[in-house]
């Protein structure tokens, strides 16, 4: 056993950590945030060049063939700087590809050229990714896509779609559900963005009788939950990484304001009430870490059940984590803390909306105790 | 990364659990699964068994009887001594005073006192406590006048464990009033059996007598009994601190816990199903059992390859966080246990009688095992205290 990383991931954990901080400071990301787009091209072909993208390609199509835990590096980097690229999203469609046999796209996602998006989410389904009534019926050798998806995260920015399709049964069946690549440019696409509260984007995309090749078919027709239940687990504990991240910095901002904000004439940090806090905190981001650890490594290397067992586990512990450290980061940096100029409030946002992103607490939760193993002692 | 155990420390886990299976007497192992209070007879005669086989102190250097096992090995121990339900063993001597010893008494003291802890001759308390030093133990107060070759010991500890059994105490005791209450404090061997010490049983919440007063009135103790040099006490104390790495956050008991947890509940009904397809009470283990999963996690980073050498604040966390999981399970179980758990008899808590006045022999200790183990947040440095350390020692506060 060895929780060490390796001289190279450390080394390019430090070459990305050092361009965040230089580059991706909060006030550059504010313009980012309230562009146009909300994304930036310059950054996102920083992220290119460092090898982010190639990591979660494999060797074959292109890419650098990275574990789990590679990217991991990544997203709790990003995490730290509060990047709003369309990185997770393109990632996690990437992984849709490699699980469904591999795709000469995947080597445009290496490269940079492709940005991926993944519509999986209904309104009115809530977490669960099964429940789908968007519909792919088979027309000749094509597939006819009609339905709508909602907070795509980074819809509006990517260049393609992984979706999410029911070809048969009813609407919570696990089975009958179809995997599909549809270019964002396909006639019969469109999409209706905004902003989501973190600073990122999302849109809700419409498929008005979407006509899509039988190539754009990712792997088998009607038996594709068990890929979307394993990516959306690789896609949790990228979350959960990214979270890690994210409290070491509001853990850190906290602790800086506690010994420098005065009152009484002491610096706050003094009051043993604070302190207590702080050091559950401190707790709360070592037990998160601990348990996004062990989740990255059964993503890729555990059976299903262990791996849902992991996973779920992670983003409870992580959700208990975010939601403690969010609130008292906030709560300790008093009136300042509330406001939109300090980037402790843009930590918080950032921790709530994964809290809301590939199922909530409660959601794993039950989807913990709902694995077989739970009861079999 | 790698989250693996090695192919030879899966054999040891092997090889340590055939052990336990074949060693640890039937009748003790069965008191420890039943709850039921230890007696001392049994705990050296378990005790004596480990120091037979060479593995009564892991954590000693090698020279002295330590096994020399890595720390993932002592991990994985400790793991499976809890799963076996093997026995507690005479543990102030092994694990609280040799340490000290190691680190700080003359080879004559080693050589004196080090195999009698080995094999359980003498059966070692801790005196550290006070009435008015609890958190704040350099507060304490006990005297020890030197005269000529002795010290004359005047004063009292408390909350003295097992105390009752022990042939010896080790203390720290006040030599010098000057200058900060830290400096003036030295380490003191004393034998139980010297005139003028007065044992006092406290009956506990549980009823269990598990810790005691111990008066001092002019008690003539030999100059060669102190530790060290007089007045770095507290130095001595200090290094003991953090000296245990894995062990306070007790995985391996409240893992084989919440399996017991989980049956039990599966046994105990609630509107028409078993509590362990109830929502509320298995959200409830959950979150336990994912909470001691990330501990896990924590505990092993610890002790796994390239772990520091030297265990720092860490080991305030995992007291904190094992502490808590520990007493959570108490809790569950309690409410697992149902109404029957209010019957409360001594007799069977006690090992006097083989089976529980209602008949339902489990639920019998569920409630002294709730309210004993409120004692674990206190004790060893309470949590608040931990929460000190941390804000001191790793935050800067």
């Amino acid at each position: 056993m060895d929780f060490r990383l390796s001289d190279e991931q450390r080394q390019f954990a430090d070459s990305l950590r050092r361009w965040v901080e230089k580059d991706y400071t909060f006030e550059n990301r504010k313009k980012i945030i309230y562009s146009d787009t909300g994304v930036s091209e310059s950054a996102y072909k920083t992220l290119v060049e460092l090898g982010c993208l190639a990591l979660a390609v494999p060797e074959d199509s292109g890419g650098l063939g990275g574990s789990s835990v590679d990217v991991m590096i990544v997203m709790k980097e990003l995490g730290r700087g509060l990047v709003v690229e369309p990185y997770f999203a393109t990632v996690l469609g990437a992984q849709f590809l490699r699980q469904t046999g591999g795709s000469p796209l995947l080597e445009d996602v290496a490269s940079g050229q492709l940005k991926l998006a993944c519509a999986i989410n209904e309104k009115g389904a809530g977490h669960e990714l099964f429940n789908i009534t968007t519909s792919a019926l088979a027309a000749g050798d094509d597939f006819v896509i009609t339905g709508e998806k909602t907070v795509v995260i980074h819809g509006g920015q990517a260049d393609g779609y992984i979706v999410t399709a029911r070809s048969s049964g009813d609407q919570r069946d696990k089975s009958g559900i179809s995997l599909f690549y549809v270019p964002a440019s396909a006639p019969g696409v469109s999409t209706r963005k905004y902003r989501t509260f973190d600073g990122q984007r999302a849109a809700d995309v419409v498929f008005a009788q979407v006509k899509v090749p039988k190539s754009g078919l990712l792997g088998t027709v009607g038996q594709a939950w068990e890929t979307v239940d394993s990516v959306a687990d690789y896609g949790v504990t990228l979350l959960c990484s990214e979270a890690v991240g994210a409290m070491e910095i509001a853990n850190s901002l906290t602790l800086e304001y506690l010994k420098t904000r005065k009152q009484f004439d002491v610096p706050i940090g003094t009051f043993q009430v604070l302190q207590h806090r702080m050091a559950d905190m401190l707790i709360h981001l070592e037990q998160a870490r601990s348990i996004t650890t062990l989740a990255v490594v059964k993503v890729e290397t555990a059976g299903a059940e262990e791996r849902r067992k992991c996973v779920s586990a992670a983003k409870v512990r992580v959700g208990q984590a975010m939601k403690f450290i969010g609130q008292q980061a906030v709560q300790m940096h008093g009136g300042m803390g509330m406001t939109n100029e300090m980037s402790i409030s843009h930590y918080f946002k950032r921790l709530t909306a994964i809290e809301m992103t590939l199922g909530s607490t409660d959601h794993h939760l039950s989807r913990f105790i709902a694995q077989p193993g739970f009861a079999t002692v | 990364m790698d989250l693996e155990y090695k192919e030879e420390e899966i054999r040891f886990r092997e090889e340590v659990r055939k052990f336990l299976r074949e060693n640890i007497p039937a009748e003790l192992s069965e008191r420890t699964r039943k709850r039921q209070h230890p007696t001392k007879e049994g705990t050296v005669r378990w005790h004596k068994i480990l120091a037979e086989k060479g593995w009564i102190a892991p954590g000693w250097p090698v020279e002295y009887g330590g096994t020399g096992w890595t720390q993932m090995e002592r991990h994985i121990w400790s793991e499976e001594y809890a799963r076996a339900y093997a026995p507690g063993t005479a543990s102030f001597g092994l694990g609280l005073l040799a340490p000290v010893l190691l680190g700080f008494a003359s080879e004559e003291q080693k050589r004196k006192f080090l195999p009698r802890i080995y094999n359980a001759e003498d059966w070692w308390c801790q005196g550290y406590s006070e009435p008015g030093a609890g958190s704040d133990l350099a507060g304490l107060r006990m005297r020890a006048d030197r005269e000529g070759e002795y010290y004359i010991v005047n004063g009292q500890k408390t909350w003295t464990t097992l105390g009752q059994h022990a042939d010896w105490i080790f203390c720290l005791v006040r030599t010098n009033s000057e200058g900060s209450k830290q400096t003036g404090i030295s380490f003191l061997l004393i034998d139980m059996k010297t005139p003028g010490i007065t044992v006092r049983p406290i009956h506990l919440l549980d009823e269990y007598p598990e810790v005691n007063d111990v008066f001092f009135d002019n008690v003539k103790v030999p100059a060669e009994n102190l530790i060290g040099e007089e007045n770095k006490g507290w130095t001595y104390a200090k290094y003991l601190l953090g000296h245990e790495r894995t062990g306070i956050a007790n995985i391996g008991g409240s893992k084989r816990e919440i399996k017991v947890l989980k049956e039990l509940a599966k046994k105990s009904q609630l509107n028409g199903k078993s509590l362990l397809q109830d929502p509320i009470f298995s959200a409830k283990v959950a979150n336990v059992e994912i909470e001691l999963m990330a501990l896990e996690m924590t505990a092993l980073s610890l002790v796994a390859d390239g772990a520091a050498k030297k265990i720092g604040p860490e080991a305030s966390i995992l007291k904190v966080k094992g502490t808590e999981i520990s007493q959570a399970i108490t809790e569950l179980l309690l409410e697992a246990g149902g109404p029957i758990g209010l019957a409360f008899d001594t007799d069977y808590i006690d090992g006097h009688s083989d089976h529980a006045v209602t008949g339902d022999d489990q639920a019998a200790t569920l409630a002294s095992n709730y309210f004993n183990l409120r004692k674990i947040t206190i004790f060893g440095g309470s949590n608040e205290i931990q929460r000190n350390v941390i804000s001191k020692l790793v935050l800067g506060l």
